[in-house]
């Protein structure tokens, strides 16, 4: 490799890497270090120690909280995929190809509207006054509202709607992907359409149903405002605990510690299932 | 070839970065001969104040920016702690003009966030004489904060769907006919406070003892409610009907919506309620002393205290009588009841560290259930 396209690379990948360096790197840097701080009283003890993580690691509410969240999680990655699969396949093969797009334009359409907006229609979708339990009332089918917001099945319903689209589309990219000869070819071997689609469709886009869970893992484990919003902060999840520390007591050690706790769960997420993170079709 | 493709775009980027950074240092330029005869010419200048939500309000900032050619800059919080580690991370300077919970006041200064102030800088005949609490506003005499606003963590209701004089017994919020249709404000302080009136224990004389019987009555309370959140979140269930009572509410959670809903009222309980209460205060690492000190006064000014009084983030009491608020809005904030609410109300009482973490442990252990 000769000197010239050496520096050609370092001037091309330069303006990346620095950006990557000053907004993320750096950054990172900064909340591993007052992670290691303390707050004493009113102020911060900048003497590095792991007292954060040690209290991460033994406190009982935490690990609540934690397990709250993984749970609300879980709930609203299983949801999703179960919603979105089924959704994403009549779209790629049971739907003509000119109206796919606009399909899939219909998928993303509530994405052009508001994270919070979305929070609140569904706050007064659900709430005692809200459009279900008045219908219901009203037609006699129940006699007093329900409670549905300010729980967690309403925090569960809300992750589904918002994320359900993410899934929808990487399991119709993973589908696309898929030859459409090997149907035809199962089928001439005598697999009947169940087989065809447990033995070869569902397995070669196993990928696209990875990549969804784990955007939708990545995008609600982190949530703060859907549960705070349509959860009514009634369950206790790991971002509401973050955020408690640094609004009510500024405790930015502490919150700095939480918040890399739940990037090593991102992290271990992503280590389990990164053999399938692609979307490019498998050999 | 690539070698002259690279040549070329390595100039063109070259010839980039340079105009790029010539128009930076015109505009440098520029802006440093603005700047420098910005006070000559009349161009406006910048004052930067840490404040609670209810000073953001352009009512209360215009008629202070066109008096004084000058631009305030705010930036809300919630929280001493968050308000300190903002300051904390700023550079000398940053920030001239801070509001702070009163109680604060004292810590804050003793760590020389705040400047001294001049008292005859202020009229102190036209506040009310139980809000000027000197013991907290001044150290040794010098005065430190000037207080602005004032209010109650109590309880604020739907009065048609809940027994007024029910409500004035602070017990009745554990009673089962109010369950699920309770929100509970989150801020733990007042809150379990709160909750310590009902058990008999007045907040200055919480201990460490004393939480396991206010944990135990906050869980039954938190098995009323249905939610659990912000000034905004539990505005909204109340007005939407989601629930009749807020516990830790009070008139910065009704006043606002009253204009739509009359019913949506707030009480002070017999058992008392806590009193919260903020003050002003130009940061010590100020540039700009004397215009901060001019805000200030603007703020407890009769014209700037009624605008802070019906903010739209939140109302509260002027700390000012003379403040120049019409009677429906006097109405609203129970004018005429002041005395005998401040006479049944205990100062919003901070604790020190280990207790107050201790309180906030028991909170997010009631929370997490």
């Amino acid at each position: 490799m000769n000197s010239h396209v050496r520096w050609r690379g370092w001037v091309l990948v330069g303006p990346a890497l620095l950006v990557t360096l000053g907004l993320f790197a750096a950054p990172m840097v900064l909340v591993i270090i007052t992670s290691l701080y303390r707050r004493e009283g009113a102020s911060i003890n900048r003497a590095l120690s792991l007292d954060n993580y040690v209290r991460i690691l033994t406190d009982a509410t935490i690990h609540q909280a934690l397990l709250n969240s993984l749970e609300v999680v879980a709930l609203t990655v299983a949801f999703s995929t179960l919603i979105a699969y089924p959704f994403a396949y009549i779209i790629a093969f049971r739907v003509a190809s000119k109206w796919q797009p606009l399909l899939l334009l219909l998928t993303v359409l509530p994405f052009w509207t508001s994270y919070v907006v979305r929070s609140y229609s569904w706050l007064l979708v659900l709430a005692k006054n809200g459009v279900i339990n008045q219908t219901l009332v009203e037609w006699g089918v129940l006699a007093e509202p329900l409670a549905m917001a300010n729980t967690r099945f309403a925090t569960v319903l809300a992750f589904t709607h918002f994320f359900v689209m993410v899934s929808t589309l990487t399991i119709y990219a993973s589908l696309r992907q898929i030859p459409t000869n090997l149907g035809p070819a199962a089928r001439d071997l005598g697999a009947s359409p169940l087989q065809v689609f447990l033995r070869v469709t569902l397995p070669l886009s196993i990928p696209g149903v990875v990549v969804g869970a784990f955007l939708t893992f990545v995008l609600a484990i982190g949530d703060y405002i859907t549960p705070q919003i349509v959860g009514g902060g009634n369950e206790l999840l790991l971002p509401q605990l973050l955020i408690l520390q640094v609004s009510r007591r500024g405790d930015f050690p502490l919150a700095a510690a939480m918040a890399l706790v739940l990037l090593v769960i991102v992290a271990l997420v992503y280590a389990a299932s990164s053999k399938n993170l692609t979307l490019e079709r498998r050999k | 070839m690539y070698k002259t493709r690279f040549t070329a775009s390595l100039a063109a980027l070259s010839a980039s970065a340079l105009l790029l950074a010539a128009c930076a240092g015109s505009a440098e330029e520029g802006s440093s001969s603005t700047g420098s005869e910005g006070a000559a010419d009349g161009a406006p200048q910048e004052l930067n104040a840490l404040v609670w939500c209810d000073h953001t309000d352009p009512a209360l900032l215009e008629p202070f920016e066109e008096a004084n050619n000058v631009t305030v800059n705010v930036r809300d919080y919630e929280g001493t702690g968050v308000a300190l580690g903002i300051l904390e991370q700023s550079q000398p300077g940053d920030w001239d003009v801070f509001v702070i919970d009163s109680v604060d006041v004292p810590r804050v200064a003793e760590a020389g966030l705040l400047a001294p102030l001049n008292k005859d800088d202020f009229d102190f005949d036209q506040f009310f004489e139980q809000v000027r609490l000197p013991e907290i506003h001044e150290i040794e005499g010098t005065l430190y904060a000037v207080p602005e606003k004032f209010g109650y963590n109590t309880v604020a209701f739907n009065g048609a769907n809940v027994d007024a004089e029910a409500m004035r017994d602070l017990s009745f919020l554990w009673d089962p006919a109010l369950a699920g249709k309770i929100a509970i404000y989150d801020y733990y302080i007042p809150v379990m406070e709160f909750v310590g009136l009902e058990l008999g224990i007045e907040p200055q004389n919480i201990t460490l003892a004393d939480l396991p019987a206010i944990e135990a009555r906050l869980g039954e309370l938190k098995e009323q409610s249905v939610l659990l959140g912000d000034v905004v979140s539990t505005q909204t269930a109340l007005a939407t009907g989601e629930v009749d009572v807020i516990v830790g509410g009070g008139e910065f959670s009704t006043s606002v919506l009253n204009a739509e809903n009359p019913e949506l009222d707030w009480i002070l309980p017999e058992q008392g309620g806590i009193r919260w209460q903020q003050a002003v205060g130009v940061v010590a690492s100020s540039e700009k002393q004397d215009l901060a000190t001019k805000f200030v006064q603007h703020i407890v000014s009769p014209e700037g205290q009624a605008a802070l009084a019906t903010s739209s983030c939140f109302w509260g009491m002027p700390a000012n009588k003379n403040a120049t608020l019409t009677d429906d809005q006097k109405a609203l904030l129970r004018w005429d009841e002041q005395a005998a609410f401040i006479a049944n109300s205990y100062p919003y009482y901070i604790p020190d560290a280990e207790l107050d973490e201790a309180m906030l442990d028991v909170w997010t252990r009631v929370v997490a259930g």
